[in-house]
């Protein structure tokens, strides 16, 4: 089994346009991974069912009894995070500033002040419209989104692609190069990085490669709309070159990527044309890319 | 005044809106503009500064020393991130675990476990003309944004304590803690999408952010006309303003993949920038009555 994580280090290069079309392809040997759990967007064009939903537990929140608070202040002295702001007199938690270390209770003469586990969001193992599965996440609002979840959609899928004996994960990651973007990473058996050729396309791309770099994992590059600046587009071959970066494929720019999303559907489904053929052989090109790996 | 651009979906304009609006405002009147999107800053690309100041910024960590320690095992029962861990007869710190919470330093019986910097980004302070332009920029293998964005706004704090010139914010991505740690502060928050079921999806999450933070915030659409006109109606529906439109060209994304501003050469967009400008003077009214 072959774990594909799919980034780009800045958004809307089409990494997920490109993901759902490959899981299309994959059929019924790819399980789905969404791990982009800030923006999901994949379940647009995947469809799923929404099934299994299970509700995720990470990081701590502080909560102060007031009850048995005797305002000394020492929470807030040893707090490095201005978490516990006094409001009307009262010693308060700040939940959106609350990091979760612990390290209030510890120094509370009164025991006045408990650690409980917060709800982040809800997982999901859903079948979806090809004939196999994805697992997805709805983060809640503000949610600590410390790569735990990330690992947890990962891990979900893992799982189930070891039971049903699944030859891939397909693991739609998220921008930048953080938490949840080193969390999907980790364990990826190859990267293909999804680029666009700007100056911020650019910058991006050779930032993360050099997280993925750090990994040791192999990577593939597509660079979509690649018609828009034609030099520099030749300066993403280059960087390729330069760092053994497999040359997957270049996408000319086209707003059937935009048509098919409007109608619910992966670009493949949607375009029968050059588009289609060159996805085909761009993930033709990945299994290949992957069989010896 | 404090201005956040956000997006929840990535690539939608950010910093597209973010280094027009400033250089054009900075036409007639003192502009901070500060890229807190430190995984990924791209403002720099756009603006050619003068370089004034620059800085390495640090994260504390704590660093074990041997000699005292009775290896009691505390800082390791005390660490909520496994950080800090008993292996055998050592201490050891895993650095990028750490949140720098001092409770395993401080708690520590012989003071073993001291708290040193680790560099953990890059500060530039840039000026051209009106402008000021500070970027921070996280150091590749670092995961955590929140500690850099935060370090971030106490230097434009410090270096501009009275808030009277206008602040624009290029935000991350996203809906969790970088962006809220780089919105919470901001008097108004505009959200900028594109009109297609992605956008609105995220769109959707920004906006119940906002609400979250108790935000005043508007919509400031890009690539207008390709998608569909759901963006509009739910912003009709939910009596969200849109504030500008600018236009799905390809003259835009020439220039933009270029890294040169738009509106000095599109008179069009200079029109939707000088829309989001009376947006904010009107804000600022209203603000002061």
């Amino acid at each position: 089994m072959k774990e594909i994580v799919i980034v780009s280090g800045k958004g809307g290069t089409g990494k997920t346009s490109i993901t759902a079309s490959f899981a299309y392809l994959g059929n019924k040997d790819v399980i789905v991974a969404d791990c982009d759990v800030d923006a999901a967007d994949m379940h647009l064009l995947l469809k799923p069912d929404f099934g299994n939903p299970k509700d995720f537990y990470s990081g701590l929140l502080a909560k102060i009894d007031q009850e048995k608070c005797i305002k000394c202040g020492k929470c807030a002295a040893v707090c490095r995070f201005d978490a516990i702001p006094i409001i009307n007199g009262k010693f308060i938690v700040e939940p959106l500033n609350c990091e979760g270390c612990g390290y209030c209770p510890l120094v509370c003469p009164t025991d006045a002040i408990e650690m409980n586990e917060q709800n982040v969001g809800r997982l999901f193992v859903s079948n979806i419209k090809t004939e196999s599965k994805m697992v997805h996440a709805s983060l809640k609002i503000g949610a600590d989104n410390s790569g735990k979840l990330v690992a947890e959609v990962k891990n979900k899928a893992k799982e189930i692609a070891e039971n049903e004996e699944k030859k891939f994960i397909l693991v739609d990651g998220s921008p930048g190069i953080g938490c949840p973007v080193v969390s999907s990473l980790s364990g990826a058996s190859f990267v293909v990085l999804v680029t666009e050729p700007s100056v911020s396309g650019i910058h991006d791309l050779r930032r993360v490669y050099q997280v993925i770099k750090k990994f040791g994992i192999k990577a593939g590059c597509i660079i979509n709309k690649a018609d828009v600046n034609k030099n520099k587009s030749k300066e993403i071959h280059n960087f390729l070159e330069e760092e053994k970066i497999e040359f997957i494929a270049e996408i000319h720019y086209d707003e059937n990527f935009t048509k098919a999303m409007t109608y619910g559907k992966t670009i493949v489904e949607y375009d029968n044309g050059e588009i289609k053929k060159i996805l085909e052989d761009s993930w033709e090109k990945i299994k290949e890319l992957t069989t010896n790996l | 005044m404090k201005i956040a651009i956000a997006s929840g979906k990535g690539g939608t304009g950010k910093t597209t809106l973010s280094t027009n609006l400033s250089s054009f405002l900075s036409e007639t009147e003192s502009i901070i503009l500060v890229d807190l999107d430190v995984e990924e800053p791209n403002s720099g690309l756009f603006i050619n500064g003068n370089l004034v100041y620059q800085e390495d910024k640090f994260k504390m960590i704590p660093e074990w020393i041997n000699n005292q320690c009775q290896l009691c095992g505390n800082c390791q029962k005390v660490c909520n991130f496994n950080a800090v861990m008993k292996l055998g007869k050592r201490i050891m710190v895993f650095p990028e675990l750490c949140h720098g919470c001092y409770a395993c330093s401080e708690l520590c019986p012989t003071n073993s476990l001291p708290m040193k910097p680790k560099r953990m980004g890059e500060l530039k302070h840039f000026k051209l003309g009106n402008l000021d332009f500070i970027e921070s920029k996280l150091i590749i293998g670092e995961e955590q944004a929140v500690p850099l964005i935060k370090q971030t706004l106490e230097y434009v704090d410090k270096q501009f304590p009275k808030d009277n010139i206008i602040r624009i914010y290029d935000s991350p991505p996203g809906t969790s803690c970088p962006v809220i740690e780089a919105t919470k502060d901001a008097d108004l928050v505009l959200l900028i999408t594109e009109p297609t079921p992605f956008g609105l999806h995220d769109l959707k999450l920004a906006v119940d952010t906002m609400k979250k933070l108790n935000k005043n915030f508007g919509i400031v659409i890009n690539r207008y006309g390709i998608g569909d006109d759901k963006v509009l109606s739910y912003c009709k529906d939910n009596n969200i303003p849109i504030i500008a439109k600018i236009l799905n060209d390809r003259k835009i994304a020439d220039l933009y993949s270029n890294g040169k501003l738009l509106y000095k050469e599109i008179p069009e967009v200079k029109k939707q920038l000088e829309k989001v400008r009376d947006y904010i003077l009107k804000y600022q009214t209203e603000k002061m009555k």
